[in-house]
């Protein structure tokens, strides 16, 4: 028999969208002299431990939640310098854009280049001080029902379960967290956001999500080569003009740069292997010249949804809604997320307190919240960009990024139609056979590394003895199909590692699954052509321990 | 029975440790930390002696600065009744945290005081024994096993040759090694209520301690990277590498 608690909001995810309703909530309450029981459910070992973003930060969301971040310390040090960009053409040759040439949401003036994860764990800071009761290390593994059917709270995972299923000493049956309403703000393709979107048809007809994998490496680098707030995009080499994507180096505190990739995970070429693709981008004289002599001191990954407006569900469901990147509010065009998803949470959290106090019903507070968002800056933000996204998936990068810079620029995002993108991601991938094999460069150690010297310097760790959080819906997949007709494409797309296949002398060969190296990317669940693979939360406190990530 | 518990907050074993670029010390900025396993270990062996009926009270004690309450608190959570934070700023080295203790020891006068053999740091051990040698009490180092009879603290530990058992009058010290218990997780109940349990903070200067630096940290380098390994054709290729390259033999 598991045990219950009782809150008034229960908040699934430690991020920015989760901590900014929790601290609103607390807020207002504590205005309004109301007690109030909020909790946040975060299933990294620390708040923080599992963020990962570029990134640079528009103060917009943090200015309305805390006015005073200044003197409270945000972890804002960097402002933006400069703004750069660039079409790397090949290897060695790049074109850098214009001013006048770029879409305005790719301006940053005003901005700054911060780690999220510290910014998180100010937020995670600022929570608790307000009296949210905020609990790192616990797993969310299931959605709770009542018995019409609304959520009324969730399930924290089991601890201490072997692999094989039986307990072990330290045995700890998950609890049951009973709340008013509960908030899902788990981040891109959240396994239990998805779900709900599945059980309440929360996406009617938008396009399908779709999504990116960004990879992520921090650099000390050499004093005489760091000028901070120098914020680098680029696209073009190493992705072929089929494989959309881009890059980023932005010159940050304490003589480090962060840079990274993102591929969109609708590219065709099943060969394609997104780790490899950032691994040989960092030698362009581009981002070579700032990290040649340098130190890589982390690494990660995490897949980004995309999609935007078009493909934005209906964020409340009865008991509960689904907030920032868990349903999809980042701004392509402005490549940022961390602004929208504060917002999400800042409007969730005011029409949730208001239903609390006045009692409403579902069938009233439902409607208020759709108001609330239409009528936010949130929305009309994503309402403008919506038509970047599908202007690169459609027209390619040229007449994409032609398109984007006029309706940006001159119609500000205003034109009166919209483009859509209506193949799912996964859906893309092409057979093995119909694509050229694309060989990547061995590692040199210098400027590439190979996965598991990366994933090393994620400090991820999952207890070894416990059940694989990575399930396969039919087993025989992998091999089967998967193999025979793309290769068997997680070998690939896994930025950590995860999947292997191995050729036994006997019997062939065989997927193995190393879940202890997960990064809890969410690519595998996204990208697997057969929509096989389940990503499933592991035992609490499992996962990265990103530091300044 | 009162029983003293230890817990030091160190960097978390799943992290990779990386020196700063000055070389000053480690880089501990925004790196998750967590209480030293061994002081789980030792608290949850004062949890299961209070479980038996054995233990009356369990005070935890951290010395170091205000964020080592966060591990006071765990420690309150997996069942210590309260806490009490030496505020000695950074960690002192261990005579200095020893001295400390003493004086904590002096003032709540407990019958056992249980201590990770070592903390996974500074991976000194040493301050158990000097605690032990300040208060003459005797003590029992690297317990494997613990059983408190008619009086007597029965104690099994890991030697170098095999299992040493050893019987202890009250009051002690013991230090815990790795297969002494595995330590529980905490619940949220328990995390929750751990937040209302008391946790006093105590200077040096109350407990009359003067803090005094016995060593200095000059510099702090990586170790080197590690080669790779190759393959050799025959057993007289290896000798050969062996004398002539690795010159081991």
């Amino acid at each position: 028999m598991r045990e219950a608690m009782e809150f008034d909001v229960v908040i699934v995810g430690a991020g920015p969208a989760g901590l900014s309703a929790a601290c609103r909530l607390m807020q207002l309450a504590n205005e309004q002299g109301r007690p109030l029981e909020v909790c946040v459910v975060e299933k990294g070992s620390e708040v923080g431990a599992h963020i990962l973003s570029g990134a640079v930060f528009e103060s917009r969301a943090l200015e309305e939640l805390f006015p005073d971040w200044r003197e409270r310390g945000a972890p804002l040090h960097t402002p933006v310098s400069a703004d750069e960009v660039y079409l790397l053409k090949d290897a060695e040759r790049a074109l850098k854009l214009p001013d006048a040439l770029l879409p305005k949401s790719l301006h940053n003036a005003g901005n700054h280049i911060v780690s999220l994860g510290n910014l998180v764990r100010w937020l995670g800071e600022q929570a608790e001080a307000l009296g949210v009761q905020v609990f790192p290390g616990f797993a969310v593994a299931e959605v709770l029902h009542d018995e019409n059917g609304r959520v009324k709270g969730v399930v924290t995972g089991d601890m201490g379960v072997a692999a094989d299923g039986s307990h072990k000493d330290g045995f700890m049956p998950g609890m049951e967290l009973h709340a008013r309403y509960t908030l899902f703000a788990e981040g891109c393709r959240g396994h239990l956001g998805k779900q709900l979107v599945e059980r309440f048809g929360l996406a009617g007809d938008t396009d399908p999500q779709h999504y990116g994998l960004g990879i992520k490496e921090l650099w000390d680098i050499e004093p005489s080569r760091h000028r901070p707030g120098l914020v680098i995009h680029g696209a073009g080499w190493p992705l072929d003009k089929d494989s959309g994507g881009g890059f980023f180096l932005y010159h940050a505190e304490n003589h480090q740069v962060v840079v990274g990739l993102i591929v969109d995970l609708n590219y065709a070429n099943p060969w394609l292997s997104p780790f490899d693709e950032f691994q040989r981008l960092k030698h362009h004289p581009v981002l070579k010249q700032y990290l040649e002599g340098g130190k890589r001191v982390s690494y990660g990954a995490r897949a980004i949804a995309k999609g935007g407006f078009n493909a934005l569900p209906e964020m409340a469901f009865p008991g509960g809604l689904l907030l920032g990147c868990d349903a999809g509010t980042l701004n392509v065009a402005k490549i940022k997320g961390s602004h929208t998803a504060m917002k999400s949470g800042l409007l969730a959290a005011e029409t949730v307190f208001a239903a609390l106090l006045e009692e409403l019903p579902d069938s009233a507070w439902a409607p208020r919240w759709k108001a609330a968002f239409e009528a936010s800056w949130l929305h009309e933000e994503l309402y403008r960009s919506r038509n970047f996204g599908p202007a690169l998936h459609r027209l390619g990068p040229l007449a994409g990024g032609a398109f984007n810079v006029v309706e940006q620029n001159v119609f500000a995002g205003r034109l009166p139609f919209t483009l859509h993108d209506r193949e799912a991601d996964h859906a893309r991938l092409r057979p093995a056979a119909e694509c050229p094999p694309i060989v990547y460069p061995k590692p040199d150690g210098v400027l590439g590394f190979d996965r598991l010297g990366s994933v090393f310097l994620s400090n991820t760790n999952h207890e070894e003895d416990q059940p694989c959080h990575l399930r396969l819906a039919d087993p025989a997949i992998p091999i089967g199909r998967n193999l025979p007709l793309y290769a068997e494409p997680a070998q690939r797309y896994c930025p950590a590692g995860v999947y292997e296949v191995l050729e036994e002398e006997q019997g062939g060969p065989r997927l193995q699954i190393n879940a202890q190296n997960c990064l809890h990317c969410k690519t595998c669940d996204i990208k697997d052509p057969a929509q096989n693979i389940v990503w499933t939360t592991p035992e609490g406190g499992g996962g990265p321990n990103y530091p300044n990530m | 029975m009162k029983v003293l518990v230890t817990v030091k907050r160190v960097i978390d074993y799943n992290v990779k440790v990386r020196v700063k670029p000055d070389q000053s010390d480690v880089d501990l900025a925004n790196v998750k930390m967590a209480m030293n396993p061994f002081c789980e270990i030792a608290v949850e062996a004062a949890v299961r002696l209070k479980e038996a009926g054995l233990a009356s009270e369990i005070v935890a004690v951290s010395v170091g600065p205000a964020a080592c309450q966060e591990q006071l608190r765990t420690a309150l959570a997996l069942g210590a009744d309260r806490g009490i934070q030496i505020d000695s700023g950074e960690a002192p080295d261990p005579l200095g945290v020893a001295k400390l203790l003493a004086a904590v020891v002096a003032a709540e006068k407990p019958d056992l005081v249980i201590l990770g053999k070592q903390s996974i740091d500074g991976d000194n051990n040493q301050t158990g024994q000097m605690l032990a040698a300040l208060l003459d009490w005797p003590q029992a180092t690297f317990a494997s096993a613990l059983a408190l009879e008619a009086g007597r603290l029965r104690v099994t530990r890991e030697i170098d040759g095999g299992l040493q058992s050893l019987e202890l009058n009250l009051p002690a010290i013991v230090t815990t090694d790795l297969r002494l218990n595995e330590p529980r997780y905490a619940s949220l109940p328990n995390i929750m209520k751990a937040k209302k349990k008391p946790l006093e903070v105590k200077s040096p200067v109350e407990l009359g301690v003067t803090l005094k630096a016995h060593t200095r940290l000059l510099k702090v380098e990586a170790p080197a990277e590690r080669q790779g390994g190759i393959k050799v054709g025959s057993v007289s290729e290896l000798v050969e590498k062996l004398k002539s390259e690795a010159k081991v033999i």
